[in-house]
């Protein structure tokens, strides 16, 4: 009885791994592929049982129907995703969701990712890129095999610092002291911060020392996606809003990490345990 | 009025009726006594999702029916707002044609079991039963038996599907797949035209699949009223949000010619006080929608849902009253409703209070959260609530509630439901920028056609009410069928 018709089948067209825990997927959704614009996400499902989750729209070819999303394996939902093979059908995706970046020309913008926050910030600094904005990115993971899209970002990036815990790659330290090195050497009028939520915290910490007016791209939990539930729910400037309709970006100084780092944390226990259940039965 | 009150008229002339008054004395229906609805035991059915109503047999419902009077000019159905023919289904009932009275119901409603299973009866048709307008006595179950016939249909695998008008190749789009929406889509179809609802989420109807739990409104009996209407051609696209996976302008250009929005009242709303983002504090929304739609209890399913042993709700409206008995079947020791009014103000329907009750639910009236308290990994443990005292009736005609200084207590707690109240869904006239809103937020519209200010989009259900009924919606959606059909035609 839950066959509806569908416009488009979400058919897996393409998939290249990244590293062993980063995957990115092409996937047909003609009607996303047109809609979308840099910021947007979509939610995915997968299978009858699948928990509702949300990915951003890292890319998209409007010619072939399709848009690119860039997942990282950290529980059971990105798991099942990515084990999905090319020819396979993701059974819901819902977007574009959300508000698009706001791009224009502001002058030299800091675009800052951590981790596979890259995958967000690629469309965002092709976007500031063309619309005539000097572009310094900052990219930083923990190690080398986990800095993703690297050359991508290099093509639409007038410099690119990439910055490791381990020092394996590029320069050695936090994306913070790579922020520091790129604000010591020019003026940056603005900057965009997208990675784990401890992560954007510093980095907010960091160009708000230097009076840089910078946005951020939350993660939080979500279920609908479309301003319904409310469990997306953070404070900003000491109102509650919703990441997925008022966001995901957000005035990075205004935002409250420390609630948004707990909240990430509500199920964090029934997760751990279904993923390792999960793994039992999978290996 | 004078067509339908001569319509009626002629129905009731008919010779089964004229039969069916004579074969019992008025005196001696009115002395028969309402009939109770059957029901699983409080402490089974807390134990599971079970339908707490099992409803009628067939004798309940033929003595049932025995009551009604057959009146002359049947108040009831003025109390209806789809204005079912209340008389000649119950009529059907007593007489043993069950398929027939069915049919009676589906004349005007497109979802008879679930109206029979949801509707607040006791405020509309009932209320208005000559029974209980002039007797002074319990008014006919009409609820009951409606429900009754829409059941019995069902289950006798002979659903009866509307006529439909051959195809007029005409595109007509439903933004919004809630009771508005289903009843837009079905009579649209009867009149031939071509029908696409579009849904946001991935399951089809509204409130009515992740709002409204198990226990009062089985999922697969929405599932089959949406059946119907793939039988009658309404084709369904779910993860499609008009304004963001296609706007209005993307439609049109794909053949749609108008438009109903019937997207509901879903945006949850907040108290906005100190704590309420703390983990464990929900929406209600949040919280049946992880149950109802994600399935979150069930064992095999990937949504996790925290639902602890002391559960606060906080309001009391339906979906406050659908959150805390969920609560108790998820386990919870203690679950109890803060509300600031006291019991007779309570807008849920009297028959859910009364269920609640018997499943043991702690009732906390005249009391208001003021401030939530966490432990140190910022999970809520404890709220702070206030002594309400009332004052003189406000603007909604219930009486004021005032804080009583002082009057506070600590209440331990490890989960919290906000249960408030919700906004209009916003995503559809944030697409429109010429769309006319109101100052809530709600779609303006002409009150006799439901159009909009945009003339080919004609709106209906909570997105122009606000929260509201099921009925309301569903009334709403005929209505706008009708007017869209002779805006089509005119234009
Ligand atoms: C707007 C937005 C865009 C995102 N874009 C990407 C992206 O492009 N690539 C990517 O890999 N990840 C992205 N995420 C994060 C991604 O949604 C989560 O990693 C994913 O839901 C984890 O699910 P899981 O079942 O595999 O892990 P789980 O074991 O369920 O959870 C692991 C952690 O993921 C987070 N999480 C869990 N459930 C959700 C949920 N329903 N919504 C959001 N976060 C959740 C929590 O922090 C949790 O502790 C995005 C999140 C948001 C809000
Ligand atoms: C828990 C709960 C219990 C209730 N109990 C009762 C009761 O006992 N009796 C009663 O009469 N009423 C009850 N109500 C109220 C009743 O359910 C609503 O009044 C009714 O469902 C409104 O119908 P609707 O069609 O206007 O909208 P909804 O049922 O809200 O449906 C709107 C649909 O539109 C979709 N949508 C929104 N925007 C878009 C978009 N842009 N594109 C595509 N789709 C979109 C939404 O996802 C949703 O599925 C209850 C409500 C709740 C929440
Ligand atoms: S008013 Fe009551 S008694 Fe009269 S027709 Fe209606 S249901 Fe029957
Ligand atoms: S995810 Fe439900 S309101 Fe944002």
């Amino acid at each position: 009885m839950k066959n509806y018709p569908k416009y488009s089948m979400y058919k897996i067209i393409d998939k290249t791994f990244f590293s062993d825990n980063v995957v990115k997927m092409e996937v047909e959704a003609p009607r996303i592929a047109k809609a979308r614009r840099a910021g947007h996400f979509v939610i995915v499902k997968i299978g009858e049982k699948g928990e509702r989750f949300p990915l951003t729209i890292a890319g998209a070819d409007r010619v072939k129907g399709t848009i690119t999303l860039v997942v990282q394996t950290v529980g059971v939902s990105s798991r099942k995703l990515a084990a999905l093979e090319v020819g396979a059908y993701i059974t819901d995706l819902v977007g574009p969701l959300g508000q698009a970046t706001h791009i224009e020309n502001k002058g030299t913008i800091l675009a800052c990712g951590g981790g596979v926050g890259v995958a967000p910030l690629l469309p965002i600094v092709e976007a500031y890129k063309k619309a005539g904005n000097r572009v310094i990115t900052v990219i930083a993971a923990r190690t080398k095999d986990l800095i993703i899209l690297e050359e991508q970002i290099k093509e639409f990036s007038d410099e690119l610092i990439v910055m490791t815990d381990d020092g394996s790659h590029g320069k050695k330290g936090l994306i913070t002291e790579g922020m520091e090195a790129a604000i010591a050497k020019e003026k940056i009028d603005e900057a965009m911060i997208i990675g784990p939520a401890i992560m954007m915290k510093f980095a907010a910490l960091t160009t708000k020392k230097h009076h840089i007016p910078t946005l951020a791209s939350l993660n939080t939990i979500m279920v609908d996606g479309t301003g319904m539930c409310g469990a997306c729910r953070i404070t900003v400037g000491g109102k509650t809003k919703f990441v997925c309709v008022d966001g995901p970006e957000f005035d990075a100084h205004q935002v409250d990490f420390d609630e948004m780092l707990l909240r990430l944390n509500g199920y964090k226990d029934i997760e751990k345990a279904a993923e390792r259940k999960y793994l039992e039965e999978n290996n | 009025m004078e067509d339908r009150e001569s319509y009626l008229k002629s129905e009731r002339a008919q010779q089964w009726r004229v039969d069916l008054r004579n074969k019992i004395k008025n005196k001696e229906r009115t002395h028969l006594v309402r009939v109770k609805m059957n029901e699983v035991d409080a402490n089974m059915r807390i134990q599971s999702y079970v339908e707490v109503n099992s409803g009628l047999s067939i004798d309940q419902a033929q003595n049932e029916a025995k009551r009604c009077l057959d009146c002359v000019n049947p108040t009831c159905i003025t109390g209806c707002p789809v204005e079912i023919n209340i008389p000649k289904f119950i009529k059907r009932i007593e007489q043993g044609n069950f398929l027939e009275a069915a049919k009676v119901l589906k004349e005007t409603s497109s979802l008879p079991a679930v109206c029979g299973r949801v509707c607040p009866q006791e405020k509309q048709c009932e209320a208005n039963c000559f029974y209980t307008q002039k007797l002074k006595k319990t008014p006919v179950a009409i609820g009951y038996l409606e429900r009754f016939a829409a059941d019995y249909e069902r289950e006798s695998g002979q659903i009866s599907i509307p006529d439909i008008k051959s195809t007029n190749g005409v595109k007509v789009g439903c933004i919004g797949s809630g009771p508005a929406g289903l009843t837009f889509a079905g009579e649209m179809a009867k009149k031939g035209y071509d029908v696409t609802v579009f849904e946001a989420l991935h399951e089809i109807g509204g409130v009515l699949k992740y709002g409204i739990p198990e226990f009062r409104l089985p999922n697969h009996i929405v599932d089959v009223e949406i059946d119907a209407l793939k039988k009658m051609g309404v084709q369904f696209e779910t993860n499609f949000i008009v304004g963001k996976t296609a706007s209005i302008e993307d439609l049109k250009e794909e053949g749609f010619q108008a438009f109903f929005t019937g997207s509901g009242a879903g945006l949850p709303r907040f108290m906005g006080i100190p704590g309420e983002n703390y983990i464990g504090i929900l929406s209600s929304n949040e919280y049946l929608t992880r149950i109802n739609l994600m399935h979150a209890a069930e064992q095999d399913t990937d949504t996790p849902v925290v639902s602890g042993k002391n559960v606060m709700v906080i309001g009391g409206g339906n979906t406050a009253m659908d959150s805390v008995r969920t609560a108790k079947r998820l386990g919870a020791e203690r679950a109890m409703i803060v509300y600031r009014r006291s019991m007779d103000e309570m807008p849920a329907r009297k028959e859910e209070i009364h269920h609640a009750q018997e499943e043991g639910i702690e009732f906390m009236t005249r009391t208001n959260p003021i401030e939530y308290l966490a432990d140190d990994k910022g999970r809520v443990n404890r709220v702070k609530v206030q002594k309400m005292e009332l004052g003189e009736p406000d603007g909604s005609g219930r009486r004021r509630p005032i804080p009583i200084e002082g009057d506070e207590e600590i209440i331990e707690v490890d989960t919290v439901v906000v249960s408030v109240g919700v906004s209009p869904n916003p995503i559809v006239p944030d697409s429109l920028p010429e769309l006319k809103t109101t100052q809530w937020g709600t779609i303006e519209v002409d009150k006799d056609m439901l159009q909009s200010s945009i003339p080919e989009m004609f709106a209906g259900g909570d997105i122009v009410r606000g929260g509201a009924t099921v009925i309301l919606a569903m009334g709403d959606g005929r209505k706008a069928a009708q007017a869209m059909h002779k805006y089509l035609n005119h234009k």
